[in-house]
């Protein structure tokens, strides 16, 4: 290898590169990896019984492999990736943390992922009560007044957190017609503004990155809804004047959203709702600790103040007088339901096991993560360029400025070299008020010592992208696959595999 | 606490790097009077061992030792342990979404083979990589048949799923889409006269799932063409996946809603699941890269899901499929069976059926299901509450996870459950 080599690695290790093909390449008729008990009931005619529905020939295309084909294929798969479980993934405003095994163990127990949404609610204590405890808890630690744990992400969560708004003020007579956005928000913000109904006005923050109250003062007309806002900032920045913006919102009518996604800089130390939030959503799969498995489940849930209370999506859930719980749908003010049944009831469960696992001691999780955070950023200041300077809380905001000067390295390169290193990527590019960021979240699951290679990998790629820019421009070097067209891959998409070979969409 | 990784010395060691003389410091940007002084109160710590306790204690009040006749959207079907053993590898379950390709590779062909997959299954030519779920997928397609078509008004059958129904109306709401339902027949299929009448130059889509929510398969070919006439695009729904190891895709469909919940996902109590939208190629475009011009919010899919999918598929492959859906067919027409020759039951519709159908009853299914319950049995899904006009109703789901003894004992248990005097 040329150029600066990879010696000063100390932490990774070769990513695989074995090879594996599609798993329908593997196929071969006759072979199989599940079989099922004998029939135990007359066998029926398919073809008289469906008629002109029936798929006679079966589904075309699908694999016939064997079991241990199909064991080796996932387990190679799956070596190509890089999980929590290997390592530190600083990816900012992720929340990539350890995810508890006991969790999953839980999720899976009969019993719990038996359970059908429509058996009677009197066959269903356990799954409510374990529903009301989260509710509970998520409402201690909020400090709001009513909650919903129906949302399957973030981002529904945010719709529903405005189409509770939307509701409480057409009651009030006027839905009114846009919402305030800062331009430090994340992109689901403004696209959830939409749907809900609304045109969004961005707001440009101010020097020190965080919300200009006083030009905020001037756009808080009675035509807005409500400011969107994310406390922590995406710059891990507080936004000090929160108590104020409230203030300013609701003297004209409208509401203040937060977007709970940095929660894991609050969790235990401050409440959302004691700083005059109306209504926020949760990310259950970052502060408490679900997994991302690739990219979902997750779950949103949505905790409001009593004024939006009524307009919850249903089934609500009830304590009856004799102290048995129940699902209501009979809310007339409801606005109706944004997910089929109760919600992702497996991601809530794994959250509250997260809950009970910390208690009140949730606080030591949250101190970890400012703790690494801001460790981290002095380990790389002077070396980075920190575009904004008030105090980091869970994650810590670099640019690539000095290296782009000096070189022309920018944030991915940068990113990408850390893949050789042993380490996922920052997250690049994002919050968008910071030209070439490199937005660093270390969550508390790091230990001082990955902390310290972390750090140490920075500095190292910092060296290389001044001593010799265009071997960190090419990085990775050492994945089985090497930087990609992203660009082409959007605008060309492959979608699936062709049996012909040739697929359709390559052409 | 087990989960942190460091010692009092190592904390006290990092401030001091930091150049802070307490953590309190870190947290002076936030005003002093809402930094909390006392803890939370929430349960806990907990233990590995008293966690598990906890929610075995709570598995325990919920459904064990009762046998199961809901469908309804969710169905139990049976499992194999690989799949579970390959969503808890630690490289898929703690992977981050696949936005670093270089280091996601095993995300991204598991996702490639899953939209493969949903090609195959639903006849169209492309898929996505997940949505939420069926119900979140099927308003996705209404959305999106908007879009492409320029116009605002939805017909959606009446047997769609409830559920699904009102999700499409929570979104359309305040997105200027105009839902329209179109009741069903005596057939249990979608009415064609009233689709037809209400089918004009302005109508974006026509939602039908099939089977539907009561269990009949719909015509979809002949409904297509009507659709087509119109101008307008034919959505149709799933909620039972495995039925398309028996029955002929919706080739016809512009776009496929599908629930993926029947393959290799539990119920869960209603998720997580996984939602799948094929559609035809012609209709696949990018984002709009303008944040407020995007014409979705969605964030993120159901990858985990969508691999457990992908696995259980593969380990099925397509005899396993095949022969599941087999069996479904033929307990679901023994059950229909054993169930019609108790004096006052009678089927509901007389139409082509996959593993659940709807059987009227001489009285109400709520009362019958509140007396099947103390044979251990969950009975079938009163409709009275969808349908106000089928109080007497109940769908019956029977798949291959039901055994013969189970039909018997619950065909017995009806049985003396419609003796009663009333």
């Amino acid at each position: 290898m040329n150029g600066p080599t990879n010696k000063r690695i100390e932490k990774a290790s070769t990513h695989p590169s074995q090879n594996e093909g599609l798993i329908f390449e593997k196929s071969s008729p006759g072979k199989r990896a599940f079989e099922l008990p004998p029939l135990d009931v007359p066998d029926a005619n398919a073809s008289s019984a469906l008629g002109k529905h029936f798929r006679a020939d079966g589904v075309s295309g699908f694999p016939e492999v064997s079991e241990i084909e199909v064991v080796r294929h996932f387990t190679r798969l799956s070596t190509w990736n890089y999980a929590i479980d290997l390592g530190m993934y600083p990816l900012g405003s992720c929340t990539m943390k350890y995810n508890p095994r006991v969790n999953e163990f839980v999720a899976r127990l009969d019993g719990i992922a038996s359970e059908h949404p429509y058996q009677p609610d009197e066959l269903s204590q356990g799954c409510l009560k374990i529903l009301q405890l989260l509710e509970k808890c998520l409402l201690e630690i909020t400090g709001m007044d009513a909650i919903t744990l129906q949302p399957a992400a973030g981002a529904q969560g945010e719709l529903t957190g405005l189409l509770l708004i939307r509701s409480y003020l057409e009651r009030q007579g006027n839905p009114r017609k846009k919402v305030l956005i800062p331009d430090s928000a994340h992109g689901t913000n403004p696209a959830t503004a939409v749907i809900a109904g609304y045109e969004v006005e961005n707001i440009k923050s101010e020097s020190h990155g965080q919300i200009d109250v006083e030009k905020l003062r001037d756009l808080v007309t009675e035509e807005v809804a409500a400011l969107m806002i994310t406390n922590p900032s995406t710059l891990g920045i507080f936004e000090e004047r929160i108590p104020e913006i409230a203030q300013i919102l609701h003297a004209k009518g409208a509401l203040l959203y937060m977007d709970g996604a940095n929660m894991n800089a609050l969790t235990g130390i401050a409440r959302p709702g004691d700083l005059g939030v109306d209504v926020m959503h949760l990310n259950l799969h970052k502060t408490f600790s679900t997994p991302h498995g690739g990219g979902g489940p997750g779950a949103g849930p949505v905790a409001m103040k009593k004024i939006l209370e009524p307009f919850k999506p249903v089934p609500v859930l009830v304590e009856k007088g004799d102290g048995k719980l129940a699902l209501d749908s009979n809310r007339p003010d409801s606005i109706g339901k944004v997910r089929a049944f109760t919600g992702n009831f497996g991601v809530l469960v794994r959250a509250l096991a997260y809950i009970l696992a910390y208690g009140s001691g949730v606080r030591q999780a949250t101190e970890d993560a400012v703790l690494n955070a801001n460790y981290i950023r002095k380990g790389l200041e002077g070396v980075y360029d920190l575009p904004y300077s008030l105090p980091s809380l869970h994650e810590v905001v670099f640019s690539d400025a000095i290296q782009k000067r000096n070189g022309g390295v920018n944030t991915m390169d940068i990113a990408k070299r850390l893949i050789d290193y042993g380490f996922h990527p920052y997250t690049t590019a994002f919050p968008l008020i910071v030209p070439g960021a490199l937005m660093i979240e270390p969550t508390e699951s790091e230990s001082k010592e990955e902390c310290d290679l972390f750090i140490q990998a920075m500095k190292s790629i910092a060296e290389e992208a001044a001593q010799d820019p265009e071997f960190v421009k090419h990085a990775p070097h050492t994945t089985r696959v090497s930087r990609l067209d992203e660009v082409t891959a959007a605008r060309k998409p492959i979608l699936r595999w062709n049996p012909a070979g040739a697929s359709k969409a390559a052409r | 606490m087990r989960y942190l990784p460091k010692s009092p010395a190592e904390r006290r060691e990092m401030l001091s790097a930091i150049g802070a003389n307490s953590i309190d410091e870190l947290f002076e940007c936030i005003p002093e009077r809402y930094r909390l002084r006392e803890a939370l109160k929430l349960p806990g710590p907990f233990s590995e061992a008293e966690v598990i306790d906890y929610f075995k204690k709570r598995a325990s009040e919920n459904s064990v030792g009762y046998t199961s006749f809901l469908g309804a959207g969710v169905y139990n079907h049976l499992r194999s342990v690989i799949t579970d053993t390959i969503l808890l590898r630690g490289e898929f379950l703690t992977s981050y979404t696949p936005y670093q390709a270089e280091i996601t590779q095993g995300t991204l062909q598991a996702i490639f083979e899953f939209q493969t997959l949903m090609c195959q299954l639903t006849g169209q030519e492309v898929a996505n990589a997940s949505m939420y779920d069926g119900s979140t997928a099927t308003t996705e397609a209404a959305l999106m048949a908007e879009r492409l078509t320029g116009r605002r008004r939805v017909l959606v059958a009446k047997s769609l799923h409830p559920e699904y129904r009102d999700v499409l109306k929570s979104y359309a709401k305040h997105s200027g889409l105009l839902v329209e339902e179109i009741p069903y027949a005596a057939s249990g299929m979608v009415d064609s006269k009233s689709l037809h009448a209400a089918l004009k130059d302005d109508v974006a889509a026509v939602i039908v799932q099939s089977p539907n929510f009561f269990g009949v398969i719909e015509d979809v070919a002949e409904d297509a063409d009507a659709v087509h006439a119109a101008g307008a695009l034919l959505v149709v729904a799933v909620t039972e996946g495995v039925s398309l190891g028996a029955l002929k895709p919706p080739v016809e469909a512009d776009i496929v809603a599908m629930e993926g919940q029947s393959f290799g996902l539990a119920p869960s109590y209603g998720g997580p699941f996984v939602g799948v939208l094929a559609s035809r190629e012609k209709f696949v475009r990018q984002q709009h890269i303008r944040r407020e011009k995007a014409t979705s919010n969605i964030c993120t899919n159901q990858a985990l899901c969508a691999l457990a999918a992908t696995v259980h598929l593969t380990l099925l492959g397509k005899e396993g499929l095949r022969e599941m859906a087999h069996q479904n067919l033929s307990k679901a027409r023994f059950a229909l069976s054993e169930l019609e020759k108790i004096p006052g039951v009678k089927r509901k519709f007389d139409s082509p059926f996959f593993n659940e159908f709807t059987i009227d009853l001489p009285r109400s299914a709520r009362i019958v299901n509140a007396e099947l319950l103390k044979e251990k049995i969950v009975g079938p899904l009163s409709l009275g509450s969808l349908y106000p006009e089928l109080t007497k109703t109940a769908l019956v789901c029977v798949t291959e996870t039901t055994s013969r003894a189970e039909i018997e004992q619950f065909a017995g248990a009806l049985r003396r459950a419609l003796e009663k005097p009333l």
